[in-house]
């Protein structure tokens, strides 16, 4: 099969050809489902966290022989990418900014700055390495990003953070490929194929609030897709594949003065909503006032008399519901426009955050300290810390120490891959207890590589790239959570599968650092070749030849007549001229 | 290289040199002096230009308004700072986070190795305050730092103002690309120092802080303002920082930029720019800013707080408001509005600033001299000459006698011998000098020690030869003297490399004593001499030709002292922010004199 990639997708000749026998023609009953969901949260620091989420599930199965070819609510691009590739899950996220942890508390979905990408895939494929690579060129073209510049120097195998979310009991890492692109700009581009997956497009229903030039005037934007099978009912006997399209933004509240503040899907967004996706099967916004239960932090208007509870990162929260598929929400002037007035605020902090950076001045080495802060105030967890770190930064994994409160904490599994120059990164996986009430500190020196002159990127002075750590975690909650996955509940609360009741799951990335690497003066070569060239010329063959022969006053060989004179003297016994 | 691969044509030239070697010698140094000099003359020097295209042709506008309520800010800055009597930390926290900051603070403690009596303070303790700006879709990778210092009394509160109000106008605006870190340190350079320490956990001087919790990557620029009044007639900019680095080039270009946009006055070491390069005081002007910027690179010393980011290669710089007697004024609008434009071009950096020079020399504020056109000078200065006239001297072989091999073996071992003593001798004394854990504990004391260990190295020939078997031979002083030049030599040439300006003066005064000293020479006279070129005195000199310069004359009495409170802060800055220049002169320098002492009273 020949893949051939356009700016608008890929196109595979073998489906054209295959005859459509896999359309069950009897029985036309849809077996998928499509949910859309907006979450809006006001956050401590004022400002204000809206969360898309976009669920498509369809009951087939990718990996039969024959293909798939009838596709109806899921995007027909990546349904192929799914079969040509034998992905079992697949994550990719752009975001552009850092999420504030402590100043927001924790995203409903983390992601790092830039583009992130995990696939598991099925343990059929033999060659993973090559697969990954097609893989993620055809990613490349489908979300118009650089993801082509993921190779073996960036990708790793975690050994223990990334476990599949979906079905299905994989431990053998080797099918897992990870991979971030810190630098990667995240623009309009990249929002332009990613709403095009969506059934309805940006025409109805939710999507029609994502207009690029709002969602790209904030503090913070991130946009994710997420593959993966899931269970179709609590037995699990028939699965399905589901797709999670999901956008996550933080608006930036901050207004001069201490006047009025008010906020509202119009002037978030620019737009009002008018209509749920037709094709949806549920439309919803939740609006979180659990901080606000007597109305004395904000007000929301309109008022809305339903309200849900669910369990969301180890807390139980109140929202309140809009269902868009309901005629009434939208009143008389047949548009929502939700509006938001602020009272106070107040600040709350995040149980697990984390942090890092170079220390260090000079060029030639450094110590990457990260720390991570568990705010618990009694109870200590574990958490699993991956850290890939480029080839060009050579870590002294010996000088690697794990402190709390000041003293060691040895960690319980450390799984280290050293690098390979060139080739790949350094990967480095460890779980650490966290004391409670704690910052655990961990550093490990490095020496910058000098590397060779075509291997500098065009603007060598900015720096270069590491990508975030990811620290992954089953944090103790407050409440007892619900795993009863099947239920009915909100999107953006059953993401991360939840196997215990006391605690949640929750994944920290640190930022990213930028690094300066020794670099050459690159306008100088001109004149360094010019000089060097000039100097062993000259300079260097004589001064070479001068001090290495031995210099004697050579006796001019005595002419015909003096040599024979001084035969004649010898002859003579006298001393010879 | 013929002329020297010709045996006959080389020992011509070789006896040409060793004959003239007296007037060349003479001849270079002049030329060294002369150039330099020239260095100062506008038109063998350079126009300042903008390298950095990102920072060249983007255009950006000023729009700061806030002038008014930042002196009303400053004002009530200096009301809480009397009223806690030092740092107002809670108000600054509270006044940064209403600007809508995330606002960290860094506590820092350091015990002095003897009180500064400059500014009267043994235990130093303080806490900074700084608050970052986050950039919106910003990966927290860069930042950029502007920083005001808290100094005790009514100073510097308009500066701390115009930081508070520029941090509310920025954060009101939407391009920023990088964060903004606004800090207020307190205790200037030892706050300073510990924050940055802090910043990048390093420990270089064994300062205690507390660790940091916030941070914004890894920082471009930084800027440190200076200001004291509501009006301002000019601005000048400090570039000199630790050690004699200087930032980068484009740093000033930007600054000299927006003065001109702007229309401020703008100044360098206090200097006003002048037109009239052709007249003689227009020249003997732009002279005096020069030697000002190499007197003040000669220190060492950070003359600003941004001298301490340039250690971590953060090109920084120190904008300092003055109030004269001008009729021109500036108001705080203008300087924010400069300071705006400023921020808005380092925040398109797209790299660091590397594009221009980082060794320069700057006449005015417009011309530079690139370190292509000044190294020269110390490359006359040098004496390579006159060491090649003492080697061709020793390799002349001695008239020869029957059992020459014994004879010449006789003649080298009380050489090396006598070389190596007084090299291991003079150190030693050097060492002494440069020992920082002095048992006293007063300013004065300790100054007083230095120097008296300092001249207690004079009676340095006197133990030298106490130890030493056998007479000095002709021959043993011509080893030491050649090792000697080619020590200075080497020592200069270093120096100069990394901070031309020492490497200069200590050139300046160094290389006559090396070229001339010699055991024939009249005793008396020539000790005179040398003791008047040593380092000791040229640092004195140095300290009344840096207040002529500054049109501050002193008498003798206040120069003396002025001298010794500079050996005291030599020291300090040794401890605390790691300047190198006392242990350079204790440790290298004042040995290498010593040498030429020893010479001079060869026996």
């Amino acid at each position: 099969m020949k893949v051939h990639i356009s700016a608008t997708g890929i196109h595979m000749e073998a489906d054209t050809s295959t005859p459509e026998t896999a359309v069950p023609s009897s029985v036309p009953q849809p077996k998928d489902d499509f949910q859309e969901e907006l979450v809006i949260r006001p956050l401590h620091s004022g400002d204000i966290y809206a969360s898309f989420q976009f669920r498509t599930l369809w009951e087939t199965d990718f990996m039969r022989g024959n293909k798939v070819s009838h596709y109806r609510l899921f995007p027909k691009s990546l349904g192929q990418v799914i079969s040509k590739f034998s992905v079992r899950e697949l994550h990719i996220s752009f975001t552009q900014g850092y999420w504030r942890t402590m100043q927001w508390g924790q995203p409903f979905l983390p992601s790092p700055p830039g583009a992130e990408l995990w696939v598991w895939f099925q343990d059929s494929v033999t060659d993973v390495d090559g697969t990954w690579k097609e893989l993620t060129n055809v990613l490349s073209g489908i979300f118009c990003a650089s993801l082509n510049f993921i190779d073996s120097t960036n990708t790793v195998q975690p050994s223990a953070s990334f476990k599949p979310l979906g079905i299905g009991n994989v431990t053998d890492h080797s099918f897992l490929r990870y991979a971030t692109l810190p630098r990667e700009i995240v623009c309009t581009e990249n929002l332009t194929p990613w709403k095009k997956l969506l059934p309805c497009g940006s025409k109805a229903g939710l999507a029609v609030l994502l207009k690029s030039e709002k969602l790209f005037h904030s503090s913070f934007h991130s946009q994710a897709v997420h593959i993966r099978p899931v269970c179709q009912d609590w037995q699990c006997k028939t699965t399905s594949w589901e797709l999670r399209q999901t956008l996550n933004v933080v608006f930036d509240l901050h207004t001069p003065g201490q006047g009025k503040r008010e906020w509202s899907l119009f002037k978030m967004f620019s737009r009002t909503l008018t209509e749920a996706c037709p094709l949806a099967s549920s439309s919803k916004i939740y609006i979180d006032i659990t901080d606000n239960p007597q109305g004395e932090q904000f007000e929301v208007s309109p008022a809305t008399p339903l309200l849900s509870q669910a369990m969301v990162l180890g807390d139980r929260r109140t929202f309140s519901v809009y269902d868009l598929t309901q005629q009434i929400t939208f009143g008389t002037v047949r548009s929502l426009n939700l509006l938001i007035r602020w009272k106070s605020r107040d600040m709350l902090r995040p149980l697990l955050h984390g942090e890092r950076y170079v220390a260090g001045y000079g060029l030639q080495t450094g110590e990457i300290h990260t720390l991570m802060y568990n705010n618990h105030p009694y109870r200590s967890f574990p958490v699993l810390l991956l850290d890939s770190v480029p080839w060009y930064l050579r870590l002294y994994i010996h000088t690697l120490t794990v402190a709390s409160k000041g003293k060691d904490n040895k960690p319980s599994y450390i799984h280290y891959q050293p690098s390979k120059d060139r080739v790949r990164p350094h990967l480095l996986e460890m779980l650490v207890q966290l004391p409670p009430n704690s910052v655990t500190e961990v550093t490990v020196q490095f020496e910058r590589a000098l590397l060779k002159w075509t291997e500098y990127t065009p603007d060598p002075n900015h720096g270069f790239y590491v990508g975030s750590s990811v620290i992954s975690s089953l944090v103790p909650s407050i409440v007892a959570m619900d795993t009863n996955s099947t239920r009915e509940q909100p999107l953006f609360s059953s993401f991360f599968p939840c196997k215990e009741e006391s605690s949640y799951f929750v994944r920290v990335y640190t930022e990213p650092l930028l690094v300066n690497l020794p670099t050459p003066d690159f306008s100088m070569p001109y004149n360094v070749i010019c000089l060097t060239c000039t100097v062993v010329a000259v300079g260097y063959g004589s001064l070479y030849n001068l001090l290495t022969r031995s210099f004697q006053i050579d006796e001019p060989s005595p002419g015909l007549a003096k040599r024979i004179a001084n035969i004649i003297r010898k002859m003579r016994g006298v001393p010879p001229l | 290289m013929g002329l020297l691969s010709d045996p006959n044509r080389r020992r011509a030239l070789i006896s040409l040199l060793t004959r003239l070697n007296a007037p060349i010698c003479v001849v270079c140094y002049m030329a060294g002096v002369a150039w330099f000099m020239g260095l100062a003359f506008e038109p063998f020097t350079l126009r300042t230009y903008m390298s950095e295209n990102a920072m060249g042709s983007t255009m950006v506008e000023e729009r700061f308004p806030a002038g008014e309520r930042a002196l009303a800010t400053g004002r009530e800055f200096s009301a809480h700072k009397k009223k806690v009597g030092g740092m107002p930390v809670d108000w600054l926290v509270k006044t940064m986070q209403a600007r809508g900051l995330e606002v960290f603070t860094q506590r820092f403690s350091r015990t002095l190795p003897f009180p500064d009596e400059n500014k009267e303070r043994y235990l130093v303790k303080g806490t900074n305050v700084y608050g970052i700006l986050r950039a919106p879709r910003a990966p927290r990778t860069e930042a950029l730092v502007l920083s005001a210092p808290c100094t005790p009394g009514d100073n510097n509160n308009q500066a701390v103002g115009l930081l508070l109000g520029l941090a509310q106008y920025f954060r009101n605006q939407v391009y920023w690309a990088k964060d903004i870190i606004f800090l207020v340190n307190e205790h200037d350079l030892i706050g300073m120092q510990a924050w940055l320490e802090g910043y990048h956990h390093t420990n270089t001087t064994g300062m205690d802080w507390s660790p940091l919790q916030g941070r914004g990557g890894s920082i471009q620029a930084a800027l440190s303002l200076e200001l004291s009044s509501d009006v301002i007639t000019s601005l000048d900019l400090v570039l000199e920082g630790l050690n004699g680095q200087l930032p980068n080039l484009d740093l000033a270009n930007l600054f000299y930029a927006f003065c001109q946009k702007i229309g401020v006055l703008c100044t360098i070491q206090g200097k006003l720019q002048r037109n009239d390069w052709d007249s003689v005081s227009g020249y003997s002007h732009s002279v005096q800013t020069m030697m000002l910027m190499v007197m003040k690179q000669a220190s060492g010393r950070p003359w600003g707080d941004h001298g301490l980011f340039l250690r971590y290669h953060i090109e920084a710089a120190t904008i300092k408001g003055i109030n004269s007697f001008r009729q021109y004024k500036s108001d705080t609008t203008t300087i924010g509005r400069l300071l705006e434009g400023m921020y808005r071009k380092l925040n398109n950096l797209l790299e660091r600033l590397h594009q221009s020079y980082f060794f320069y020399l700057m006449p005015s504020l417009s011309h530079f001299v690139s370190i292509g056109y000044y190294m020269p000078v110390i490359d006359y200065i040098l004496l390579l000459i006159c060491a090649l006239d003492l080697w061709v001297q020793l390799a002349t072989p001695p008239p020869r006698t029957e059992d020459g091999v014994a004879d010449t073996e006789q003649m080298s071992s009380p050489g090396v011998l006598s070389v190596l003593t007084p090299l291991v001798i003079s150190h030693l004394t050097g060492v002494e000098v440069a020992v920082e854990h002095f048992p006293v504990s007063e300013t004065e004391a300790v100054v007083l020690t230095a120097i008296a260990i300092y001249t207690a190295g004079l009676a340095l020939p006197h133990n030298t030869h106490r130890l030493l078997s056998g007479e000095g031979t002709e021959q043993g002083w011509k080893v030491l003297k050649l090792v000697a030049v080619l020590y200075l030599a080497v020592l200069l040439g270093c120096t100069a490399l990394i901070n031309f300006s020492l490497g200069f003066i200590l050139a300046l005064t160094l290389v006559p004593v090396a070229a001339f000293v010699t055991p024939h020479v009249p005793k008396i006279l020539s000790a005179f001499i040398l003791v008047i070129l040593s380092p000791a005195c040229t640092l004195l000199f140095s300290v009344f030709f840096f207040q002529e310069l500054q049109e501050m004359p002193v008498s003798f009495i206040d120069g003396w002292m002025l001298f010794l409170s500079v050996i005291s802060q030599g020291i300090l800055d040794h401890s605390l922010y790691g300047s190198l220049v006392y242990p350079l002169i204790a440790l290298l320098v004042y040995p290498c004199w010593l040498l030429f002492w020893n010479i001079l009273f060869w026996k």
